[in-house]
């Protein structure tokens, strides 16, 4: 039994594996089929200041390995999350992330307010949703904004802040750096690729929204290639995920530079894929004399 | 919410129609949770996405599930080629069902399309009880009349160009029974054009009804968000999910 605890920004988890934020609602869809202890930590649904219903249907559309949608931060506001989800997941044993997203800088700084006297043990700003008008990967698109936002968050919580980064951007590196100057204490990526299908029958695009995020395993390699760059650019932790559906994916995202993974869209093909990662990394880890997973971190070798 | 997911053994497998399949599926543990009108969630080699299917008739005896489906595109392409003997790898049940009302009680099914297969594990709860009224496009379509006619549920057949039972639409036929005789419950499934004249029939004669939606999904258990639909909640719109909060709805609160 390898020792698969990972630190990020100075939270312990008891191991890697994240279901990430949208994907998992806050969890209790799937306690019905293992107890949510059995993961290192859940990042929770986006959150807006007040709710909101999101996109019209549909907001979902099947790609070559993976999937297009378009949700746009269906939730029910800040409030809800604290008063009718947090104190469910409190109860569970695993490391809870609130995901803020806000559609202005006061919106995300009034939700981290609210957060701040809460067990919520660390927050992950999102600055890398395709799928809303206002804020959004806007936020996330701009070095300047991706720093204003951050600074801004940064001054109203003491709670660990990861931003979630879009990789619909030029240079990844320069967003990463930017909130890392801002005072993230840790950055997550990849969101999904901005993508479009079309029905040819009707020349109608299959989403309403008429573009959608993209993720699933079609994704995996640009993820890994951003970790990887990213992980190299800043001297904070990098979350990765992007794509991740098997332990080997896992074991690969966090030799690019994560010190910790989320999964998404996989558990929609495997409701157990996150607790047959956390199994499968800790067998790749006793077959190939890895003590510690953490040390996997970075330890590609590159040419 | 409980469901199971695994490979379960495909041991029957038959062409209704023109792209239309059933599928019998040995699964006990599902078999014994299922009620109808909720679906489940199968996953097809070479696909991502789970492809949502209504449960057609539950044998908790036998621990089998009835599946019948249309191919709509490549994945219920891909998984009608799937043989008896092979696994299919089911997720479920999952959703709400119809309200099964005590023995006694009268309901009319009313399905149209591949919205009719749901409607024979209701009827199967109330027997001679229900009425069911089917519609197809044409006599070629016609599937699961004599399903019913087994379950002791008296069957009208209606076609939309009249080669078969009565020409015309399934709410004709509903308008007719409606005037005769008022049931306690109205279960309906197929195109919104006939939900919604069936919701229309069903105010206008005072019966209670509820209705089974389908969307595009992605998990199939409401933590995803994908599948919205607009439903009324405390009076304001709001985007419910059809795999968790439906796929049955009380007519009442969809908005078509």
């Amino acid at each position: 039994m390898a020792d698969l605890q990972v630190k990020v920004a100075g939270v312990t988890f008891k191991n890697p594996v994240i279901p990430a934020s949208g994907a998992y609602g806050f969890g209790r869809e799937y306690e019905c089929l293992y107890p949510l202890s059995e993961l290192g930590g859940i990042s929770c649904k986006g959150t807006t200041l007040n709710g909101q219903n999101g996109n019209p249907a549909p907001r979902v559309a099947e790609t070559p390995a993976g999937m297009l949608n378009s949700v746009g931060l269906q939730n029910a506001g800040i409030d809800h999350f604290i008063e009718a989800e947090l104190p469910y997941l409190e109860k569970q044993d695993l490391v809870v992330i609130a995901n803020v997203a806000g559609h202005t800088i006061e919106d995300c700084v009034e939700i981290a307010r609210r957060l701040e006297p809460t067990s919520t043990d660390m927050i992950e700003l999102n600055i890398s949703c395709p799928n809303v008008k206002q804020g959004g990967a806007a936020f996330g698109t701009s070095c300047q904004a991706a720093e204003e936002i951050t600074a801004a968050v940064r001054r109203a919580t003491t709670k660990p802040l990861m931003v979630k980064l879009s990789p619909n951007v030029t240079s990844i590196t320069d967003i990463a750096k930017a909130v890392e100057a801002a005072g993230a204490d840790a950055v997550s990526l990849i969101n999904t690729l901005l993508g479009m299908r079309i029905d040819i029958n009707t020349r109608r695009p299959i989403l309403k929204n008429n573009v959608g995020g993209l993720s699933g395993p079609a994704v995996f390699p640009v993820a890994v290639r951003m970790v990887w760059q990213v992980a190299n650019a800043v001297n904070i932790p990098v979350v990765g995920m992007g794509g991740i559906a098997t332990a080997k994916d896992a074991i690969e995202m966090m030799m690019a530079g994560a010190s910790a993974i989320q999964m998404g869209a996989a558990i929609f093909a495997d409701p157990y894929a996150p607790v047959k990662v956390v199994r499968g990394m800790n067998e790749w880890c006793d077959a190939h004399g890895v003590a510690r997973i953490a040390d996997l971190t970075g330890s590609v070798q590159p040419w | 919410m409980s469901y199971v997911q695994g490979e379960y053994p495909l041991i029957a497998k038959k062409n209704l129609a023109k792209n239309i399949y059933d599928f019998t599926i040995r699964a006990h543990h599902l078999a014994a949770l299922a009620e109808p009108g909720q679906f489940v969630h199968l996953r097809v080699p070479g696909f991502f996405l789970r492809r949502p299917i209504s449960i057609c008739e539950i044998d908790r005896e036998a621990g089998t599930i009835r599946l019948v489906f249309e191919i709509r595109g490549e994945g219920t392409e891909a998984l009608s080629r799937i043989n008896p003997g092979e696994l299919v790898d089911v997720m479920g049940p999952l959703g709400k069902g119809f309200t099964l009302l005590p023995e006694g009680k009268k309901a009319i099914m009313v399905g149209g399309g591949i919205g009719v297969p749901p409607m024979l594990g209701v009827a199967s709860h109330y027997g001679e009880n229900a009425k069911a009224i089917v519609g197809f496009r044409n006599a070629a379509a016609v599937i699961l009349t004599d399903d019913f006619k087994r379950v002791g549920t008296s069957c009208i057949l209606c076609t939309d160009d009249g080669s078969a039972g009565m020409h015309g639409f399934v709410t004709e036929a509903l308008k007719q029974e409606l005037e005769r005789e008022q049931p306690d419950l109205i279960c309906a499934c197929g195109p919104a054009p006939m939900l919604k004249g069936v919701i229309a029939l069903a105010d206008q004669y005072g019966v209670p009804c509820e209705v089974s939606l389908e969307e595009r999904m992605g998990c199939g258990v409401g933590a995803c968000l994908v599948c919205a639909c607009r439903t009324v909640k405390d009076g304001k719109e709001y985007l419910a999910h059809v795999c968790k909060d439906g796929p049955v709805f009380d007519a009442h609160d969809v908005i078509l």
